[in-house]
């Protein structure tokens, strides 16, 4: 009987973050950003329906890079955890920070549990309400979890677009001026992007409870030329 | 709590009630038998189709038996935005099942990603209704109505029920509640075809007063303490309800 080869713990681990984070840089980058009077998540996305942002809840909204069928299955989840407890206790005490958790935990197990480790970074977008302040959880493929209180970017070669975000955002702005400068981000000094190659939604008050809303082509086209 | 993840084979879908009966929240448990009288009822409820959509309205009182249990019940909800659901019967499984069926829609949407058709969610109230009738058998009757904005066809359209869950598209008008058949006469004296949403309104409210006048369960103005009536308009500019003043005026018109 021939014995196993023996591979070290710490090689599996890297092998497996090696192969997760290769997935993830192949897709296109995502830029998620708090405003001055709402939350901004754009990401650059040629497809009209496959979708790489989803509503959650009334203040709760996600994004995804990476693997489409494993980010939307966890986008999926979000919103049967969301509901579940809304309906079980109070639309309020739906929060994102235990979401977070949760796919963090998810993550976390499938990437030293499983075979292979799930090819995503994922984005829980939170609207602040009264005097809590807005927030965003990035979650790694390993389940590492980070809160950021101004901006974050997923997916992609991020490096770049840290660079360019770290120069350009220094404050929180407007919803269309963000917009502006998410596009700058995204797209770089030797691309243009137009609204057909964006996918952009937003989190504001505007009178009603739910406070996701999807911007459309004609309006993206819009608000970038203005 | 964990993340609700299934397999294939076991995943809900975009259906809230599978997904709450895979959780195992009992939405209808069995009861033991009771008298029906002691259980809160809501009572007239209406709905006018207009020119710009629907407009639907309803009396604040519940009872319990003979006795007035609460003067400022609302029993006109909106469902999402191009609809609205106004219930009679039972009022603690009625609110019940507005909260399901609330939520159930907007579950849909966010899953799917786009909107359930009018027809859809019709029928879905029609199934949830299916479902509540062995407690409907038990006396805990509830009947809905259901109108809203069809953005397909751009029109406004209304839905009426019965306990089995069997579902009446209505054309003009529809009422339901005890005082259903007071408010339907002066409905029917005073539609036309082509009302705007203030004119149907101002219709919906002479027929609440009406059926108040006639019927012991349904309320009326309370002037004393400003409960008026609930009257909200569905447009293709969405849900709308009219304020407290603007009842007033329209009382007074």
């Amino acid at each position: 009987m021939s014995m196993p080869y023996y591979v070290s713990p710490e090689q599996v681990m890297k092998d497996r973050a090696e192969y997760a984070q290769k997935g993830i840089a192949r897709g296109r980058s995502l830029i998620g950003l708090i405003c001055t009077d709402g939350v901004l998540l754009a990401a650059e996305n040629p497809s009209k329906s496959l979708y790489k942002i989803g509503e959650i809840h009334d203040r709760i909204a996600f994004a995804g890079v990476g693997k489409f069928n494993e980010f939307d299955q966890l986008r999926v989840a979000g919103i049967r955890h969301a509901d579940i407890k809304g309906y079980t206790y109070s639309r309020e005490d739906v929060d994102a920070r235990s979401l977070a958790n949760l796919y963090a935990q998810y993550l976390g197990q499938v990437f030293t549990h499983e075979m292979k480790p799930l090819e995503i970074e994922v984005l829980v977008a939170k609207l602040g309400f009264k005097d809590e302040p807005s927030q965003l959880f990035q979650i790694s493929y390993d389940g590492t979890v980070v809160d950021r209180d101004n901006f974050v970017i997923l997916g992609g070669d991020a490096q770049p677009l840290l660079e360019r975000a770290n120069e350009t955002l220094v404050e929180h702005y407007s919803i269309a001026d963000s917009l502006k400068k998410a596009v700058q981000i995204l797209q770089g000094p030797d691309r243009t992007l137009n609204s057909g190659d964006l996918e952009v939604a937003v989190l504001q008050d505007r009178g009603s409870r739910r406070t996701f809303y999807r911007y459309d082509r004609d309006m993206l086209e819009e608000l970038i030329k203005a | 709590m964990t993340l609700p993840i299934f397999s294939v084979d076991q995943d809900p879908g975009p259906d809230f009630k599978a997904l709450l009966t895979k959780y195992k929240v009992n939405i209808s448990g069995d009861i033991a038998k009771f008298d029906a009288s002691d259980i809160r009822h809501g009572t007239t409820v209406l709905a006018v189709k207009t020119s710009e959509g629907v407009v639907v309205a309803g009396d604040r009182r519940a009872t319990e038996g003979n006795r007035i249990a609460y003067r400022s019940m609302e029993k006109v909800f909106a469902v999402d935005s191009h609809s609205a659901i106004a219930i009679a019967g039972a009022a603690g499984p009625a609110v019940e099942m507005v909260k399901v069926f609330q939520i159930q829609v907007s579950h849909y949407e966010k899953v799917e990603g786009s909107m359930l058709s009018l027809d859809g969610k019709a029928n879905q109230l029609s199934q949830m209704l299916s479902a509540h009738l062995p407690l409907a058998m038990q006396g805990l009757v509830v009947v809905p109505l259901y109108a809203g904005y069809d953005l397909a066809n751009k029109t406004g359209r209304i839905f009426s029920y019965d306990v089995t869950g069997g579902r009446y598209e209505e054309f003009e008008f529809a009422t339901n509640g005890s005082g259903g058949r007071d408010a339907k006469s002066l409905i029917k004296l005073n539609f036309k075809e082509d009302l705007s949403s203030d004119e149907a309104a101002v219709i919906a409210l002479r027929a609440l007063a009406d059926a108040a006048d006639e019927d012991s369960a349904t309320g009326g103005v309370d002037a004393i303490r400003k409960i008026y009536p609930i009257v909200v308009k569905v447009t293709a500019d969405g849900f709308y309800r009219y304020s407290d003043d603007e009842i007033e005026s329209l009382i007074n018109a």
